[in-house]
């Protein structure tokens, strides 16, 4: 049985790395976060995703679907989320508290001793080398998941007119986000929906 | 700056914070012109230098951005005198900004699980993956460009360039990009 073509392609879901308790999930998150100066999404990919192998791209690009429509810190929805996932509200929890609680006692050190470096210029240089390449770090990203497009039910050209309207959008035309999320969204969301009902699915 | 606060204003405050909660579409940070409109404008808790240091250490600092918030608390507590009502003024502010969107993301990230093989479900997930891809990559062009277009940030955006070719092409390690970064800003290169 477990030589037919299926069952080769499909694996059980057993099979897939998982956090394997709360303490891991934990320990996990709290080293995601960090790593992740300016921002921890870009950890989040790789570590989830491209090392752990926690999740697929196009899972990771659901999940951040959903964490992004939700109020509320983009990266601390999704963790949450995985971990509720994996454990439930106590899974949730350990991620959350791993997300949240060292990095919040490493900001509030900063804060104590940030009054002595305020002033220094090295500091601020360092600082705005470090915001640089925190934005490249999240435009990379996005780029990589891109390729979590490719069996995507609009089609290739479909999700390109999308995405470069967002992107002219935000980064171009500077719109409130909320009206692009409903806007172009909503758009994508019920073309997508239609094309799930003609394909059968 | 020292200011008191009764117990009603630190209940008002925690109120304001979870209203801001639901309203965080898109980050914490969304909200932060409010923040400076109640904190900062209307109530007079907090000094225009320290809303701003709030902001900058905490993206400065690794972790979610919006420990940010925690540290606006901090900073409420400690012009109401001292650490104790410090740590008082963070919880607050804490729990408040949490509290109300983590309970709604982990009730419909649960409705959506269960129910995730419907086809309203399946196309919200897939077809908002084209708008999200594309915001993160927005994301990092209004990051490396900040408010306006100058031709003397030049430096910066080769930095942002340079950045996410490597990590879009390569496995390097996350944590040797932002080093350098650090190194070349501390030497004053940018």
């Amino acid at each position: 049985m477990s030589s037919s073509p299926e069952a080769r392609v499909e694996a059980p879901p057993e099979a897939r790395p998982q956090p394997r308790s709360l303490t891991d999930l934990f320990v996990s998150f709290t080293l995601l976060a960090l790593q992740g100066f300016g921002g921890v999404l870009a950890v989040v990919q790789r570590e989830l995703v491209e090392k752990k192998r926690w999740m697929t791209r196009e899972e990771f690009v659901e999940e951040w679907a959903v964490a992004q429509i939700m109020p509320g810190p983009n990266v601390v929805n999704l963790s949450l989320m995985i971990g509720g996932r994996y454990f439930g509200l106590p899974g949730a929890m350990a991620a959350l508290a791993g997300m949240l609680a060292v990095p919040l006692l490493v900001v509030l050190s900063l804060a104590l001793v940030y009054a002595h470096f305020a002033g220094n210029p090295h500091v601020a240089g360092a600082l705005r080398g470090m915001g640089a390449v925190a934005a490249g770090l999240i435009a990379a990203t996005g780029l990589k998941l891109v390729t979590a497009l490719k069996n995507h039910p609009l089609g290739k050209t479909m999700c390109a007119v999308f995405a470069l309207a967002t992107f002219a959008a935000i980064a171009l035309l500077r719109w409130p986000l909320l009206y692009v999320l409903l806007g172009l969204g909503g758009l994508a969301c019920v073309m997508t929906f239609r094309k799930m009902g003609r394909r059968g699915q | 700056m020292s200011i008191s606060l009764s117990a009603g204003d630190w209940l008002s405050l925690f109120l304001h914070y979870m209203v801001l909660s639901l309203l965080s579409v898109g980050g914490a940070i969304t909200t932060a012109s409010d923040m400076h409109r109640y904190l900062v404008d209307s109530q007079g808790w907090l000094s225009e230098s320290q809303f701003s240091a709030s902001i900058a250490i905490a993206q400065a600092a690794p972790g979610p951005n919006v420990l940010f918030v925690a540290l606006m608390g901090w900073n409420v507590g400690l012009n109401a005198g001292g650490m104790p009502l410090a740590l008082l003024g963070m919880t607050i502010a804490m729990l408040g900004i949490m509290i109300p969107s983590t309970t709604l993301t982990y009730l419909a990230s649960r409705w959506g699980h269960e129910n995730r093989e419907l086809r309203g479900v399946r196309a919200f997930k897939q077809g908002m993956a084209p708008i999200v891809i594309a915001l993160l990559i927005a994301t990092g062009w209004i990051l490396a460009t900040g408010a306006a277009y100058t031709w003397s940030d030049w430096p910066i955006w080769s930095i942002a360039i340079v950045t996410a070719a490597l990590v879009w092409r390569t496995r390097i390690h996350l944590l040797w990009l932002l080093g350098a970064g650090a190194l070349i800003g501390w030497m004053g290169w940018i």
